[in-house]
């Protein structure tokens, strides 16, 4: 019986142990690595599921600069020897651009890339 | 809201250019025309002096002299002349940039007109926050009256993330906070203050406080540069109008995947590109515009 007890709160543990990082695992967002570098995004096409969270983490190769994804109403600085987070969930499917929206030289207006959300 | 063809463009032949009558919400269309504080001026803008793109514009350095030629072949020469904003393409070296701002200048000191007002745009001034525009051209927001008219300089491109910024606005809401709310306003500057097109960088980040500090004014008119061609927007009762550049045209907003320069027509020459006259009647309570091409 105390046998059976035990076995029953340890299972009671785990499953709740199991729970837990099930609901972390679902909830944690996809890394994304975007590097900026006068004047490109690398990578320049980044494909994403609608409704999945993702975190940007963004490092630029020399100046300072920006993500800005308007469609969607999120951006973040990207600040030289820093990495920079930032998180979207994207919640409509389609093509979006995304640009640095921190004039960077001559070049700066072709900075851009695309989202595609499927 | 995009304003409505047939209100807002009364196109019209006349020597040349489009004229089309931009009258201000709330203010008298009546007036007595000819008084004796009707006057113009003219817009110019985006010249980009150092541009080297002979697929873009093989006559880069022609360009803004024709211009200039232009304007000082008007019947009639204007009160004053402004710029507004992108004199210079931009560059990385300093030097560079001040001997393209010297040259500028230079040229531009050929217009019959000496009342002359500059502007910065981001290529003049985000790379140095404004240093070397300041050491040519002076204060890069500022305001100025001309019969019974204000007229406010804004810059919302030293700031290389394209905002205003806190101090420059509180200046403008006490500059603003001295008039009366029929007081007739003009706002100069760079890029559009409404979001435009944000996907192709056209706007201003803290553009919305800017519009918010205006809208207790009844008569307020936005003219701006920045996208190379004319594009004439409300927000509210507030009027927005952009420029045509002096260099390369640019696509319609979000008319196309990237935003990149219309190429040069050797079958049709400066096509895009131009200046406007900004007639100011009824003592400043009504705009009538008119576009000058710079083509055959």
């Amino acid at each position: 019986m105390r046998a059976q007890r035990r076995k029953f709160v340890l299972a009671s543990a785990l499953a709740t142990f199991a729970a837990a990082t099930g609901a972390l695992a679902v909830a944690k967002p996809r890394v994304v690595k975007v590097v900026a570098k006068r004047f490109v995004f690398t990578p320049a096409t980044i494909k994403l599921a609608k409704g999945e969270p993702v975190v940007f983490e963004l490092t630029t190769q020399d100046v300072f600069m920006g993500m800005n994804i308007p469609d969607f109403g999120v951006r973040s600085d990207i600040v030289p020897g820093k990495t920079m987070k930032l998180a979207l969930t994207p919640d409509k499917a389609g093509t979006f651009i995304f640009l640095c929206d921190v004039f960077c030289g001559d070049g700066h207006e072709g900075m851009s890339g695309t989202l595609v959300v499927t | 809201m995009t304003i409505d063809r047939r209100t807002f463009l009364q196109l019209a032949a006349l020597g040349g250019g489009a004229v089309f009558a931009s009258s201000l919400a709330g203010a008298a269309t009546g007036g007595a025309a000819g008084g004796d504080d009707d006057f113009y001026f003219v817009q110019l803008s985006d010249t980009h002096w150092g541009f080297d793109g002979p697929k873009i514009n093989p006559d880069a350095r022609g360009t803004l002299p024709k211009a200039i030629d232009a304007v000082n072949a008007l019947p009639r020469q204007p009160d004053f002349v402004v710029f507004t904003g992108d004199l210079t393409h931009t560059t990385d070296n300093p030097i560079e940039r001040r001997k393209r701002m010297a040259e500028f200048r230079e040229i531009v000191s050929r217009l019959k007109v000496k009342d002359v007002r500059f502007m910065p745009g981001e290529h003049d001034a985000s790379l140095d926050h404004g240093k070397a525009f300041g050491e040519f051209f002076g204060d890069t927001h500022y305001v100025f009256t001309h019969k019974g008219v204000t007229f406010i300089a804004l810059d919302n491109v030293s700031d290389p993330a394209a905002r205003i910024g806190d101090e420059q606005l509180a200046w403008f809401a006490g500059e603003l906070s001295r008039l009366p709310k029929d007081a007739r306003i003009v706002v100069l500057t760079h890029r559009p203050l409404f979001d435009l097109a944000p996907q192709w960088d056209w706007a201003t980040r803290d553009g919305a406080q800017a519009i918010d500090l205006l809208m207790p004014y009844r008569n307020v008119t936005v003219f701006y540069g920045h996208i190379h061609q004319e594009n004439h927007r409300m927000t509210g009762h507030i009027a927005h109008h952009s420029a045509k550049s002096l260099i390369f045209p640019l696509p319609a907003p979000m008319s196309q995947p990237k935003r990149e320069p219309v190429p040069w027509d050797p079958q049709a020459p400066y096509r895009g590109l131009g200046f406007r006259e900004v007639d100011a009647e009824d003592r400043g309570e009504r705009f009538e515009l008119k576009e000058h091409g710079l083509g055959a």
